[in-house]
């Protein structure tokens, strides 16, 4: 089934892209890739950049999937700085925005998703920045410091740990937020109070229930954000996290099927076209355990589908089903959390947030369904494992630390 | 500069000069070292970079940290030399270091 002298193209050089070639090769395929990418640097980790790369600990080389020779030693065709324009699946060719078009065997789509942007007044003054790339975090690190006020409209994770930089580096920050707690669409009550106190506590400011309704500036910069109760919260910088949108602009176009992104199957491949896949970001993916198809944003998510849609390609058996999971990291908080939330109808709280160590269970009748563990490693694990393997579990026992996690799964 | 030796499950050897300042972990990955997977990328969240330390090289590689350890718990086939070489900072003291690696990250 598997020609290892097909010619791979890559659209998106992102880490679902970036992985995918080196997989490629680790695995054994023989044949041309080419890998595309919009940003002029190699394939890197996108997490640091609200966190590390802000407070100056973490440069394009640390960060690098692979060094830059790495693509020319392993002969991957990488082109940076180059954007896919349209895809013709009956020629099996892209056409590049540098004017090249690029035929293929095998199209693996990692185009990712973008930073959505706030249609509102005054939403093009200079100083009003997005966090999603290197280029982004550079321009945000050059607005946070001493005597400066940082506005963080959107209460999400990357809202949050831009915040927690911001205050590191001294800058004061005021967080606005549309719904009434943070992390509103992802994380439980528990742990939103939770998250919210631990901020406040390091001096960052909430506008929670506050819609935002434009932004004023002098001389082309943004000097303050303005709310529907007609309150203007003043600023030097503004950064917008609320929420992505996949780039599957050019899957549409070309006529495969796309819900919320391109819609794949278990190999991460089109459902509208055998020579397609998808992963990351962009796709729209089946998830077995919950019993549905759902987009994810998460790295473990970009990973998992490169190591499919490979899997496929090569020839191997594809991986294991797995549970979906991932982190943020504020102050000296590590957040794990596995699973989704899906068809909840309770929530269990194990340990007591005072400590600083908890989780928030989630459950479907006596199934795990989510977990969201704060500086507490074996409730993630073991809940990872126990959303995986759909393993009834004791709730009384569930809920009470002195009963270890290794006996809840027993 | 330290060479490090990662030995994969299968007896595959690959030698490495890795630099002073990156981990052991970041020596692996970006020269595509297979079998060490490093999800995270060295955030200690996932536990996908377990290795075995030679005993050798057991006390110059450091003391396992209590998130470190608490990862390692839920991990596969763990032994006492067990590490998450995401958290071994590569110095010239470990030049010569040589590190195993389990039957999978998962």
């Amino acid at each position: 089934m598997s020609d290892p002298a097909a010619h791979v193209l890559i659209l998106g050089a992102g880490h679902a892209g970036g992985t995918a070639a080196a997989l490629l090769r680790q695995y054994g395929h023989t044949g041309p890739i080419t890998l595309v990418g919009e940003e002029p640097i190699p394939p890197y980790q996108r997490p640091p950049l609200s966190k590390a790369w802000l407070k100056g600990e973490a440069d394009a080389d640390s960060l690098a999937l692979k060094p830059l020779e790495f693509y020319a030693e392993q002969q991957i065709d990488f082109r940076p700085g180059v954007r896919a324009v349209s895809l013709d699946r009956a020629a099996r060719t892209v056409a590049l925005s540098d004017g090249a078009s690029v035929g293929y065997d095998i199209l693996i789509l990692a185009t990712g998703a973008r930073a959505i942007a706030l249609p509102l007044e005054g939403k093009d003054l200079a100083g009003i920045l997005f966090l999603r790339t290197a280029a982004d975090a550079e321009a945000l690190k050059a607005q946070v410091g001493p005597g400066k006020t940082l506005a963080v409209v959107g209460g999400g994770y990357i809202g949050l740990e831009v915040a927690a930089s911001g205050r590191a580096l001294g800058a004061e920050v005021v967080v606005i937020e549309r719904e009434a707690r943070l992390l509103a669409r992802v994380a439980s009550e528990a742990l939103s109070g939770f998250f919210q106190a631990r901020h406040e506590g390091h001096g960052v400011k909430f506008l929670l229930a506050a819609s935002v309704t434009g932004f004023t500036g002098e001389g082309g910069r943004v000097t303050g954000v303005t709310l529907a109760d007609g309150r203007t919260v003043a600023c030097d910088a503004v950064v917008v996290g609320v929420g992505a949108a996949p780039n599957d602009e050019i899957a549409k176009a070309a006529g495969l099927e796309c819900a919320r992104g391109v819609v794949v199957d278990l190999d991460a491949r089109s459902v509208s076209d055998p020579a397609v896949f998808a992963i990351g970001d962009v796709a729209h993916r089946p998830m077995p355990i919950y019993d549905r198809m759902f987009r994810m944003e998460s790295v473990p998510n970009a990973l998992e589908q490169a190591k499919q849609a490979v899997s496929a390609i090569t020839g191997r058996p594809r991986p294991p089903g797995e549970c979906p999971w991932q982190w943020s990291d504020q102050y000296d908080l590590k957040l794990q959390i596995a699973g989704y939330a899906f068809d909840v109808d309770a929530t269990i709280l194990r340990g007591d947030p005072a400590d600083d160590r908890f989780a928030v269970f989630h459950l479907k009748g006596d199934q795990i369904q989510a977990v969201e563990a704060i500086n507490s490693p074996p409730e993630f694990m073991m809940g990872k494992q126990l959303i995986l393997n759909r393993k009834p579990v004791s709730k009384p026992k569930l809920a009470d630390p002195s009963v270890s996690m290794k006996e809840v799964a027993a | 500069m330290a060479k490090i030796t990662y030995i994969e499950h299968n007896g595959t050897e690959h030698a490495i000069e890795v630099k002073t300042g990156l981990s052991v972990m970041e020596g692996a990955v970006k020269n595509n070292v297979p079998g060490i997977d490093a999800d995270c990328g060295g955030a200690c969240a996932c536990a996908t970079c377990h290795v075995y330390v030679d005993d050798a090289w057991l006390a110059k590689t450091g003391e396992r940290s209590a998130m470190e350890e608490s990862m390692l718990d839920f991990a596969e086939g763990v032994e006492a030399n067990s590490r998450l070489c995401c958290q071994i900072k590569v110095s010239d003291a470990l030049d010569g270091l040589v590190v195993r690696m389990p039957e999978s990250q998962h």
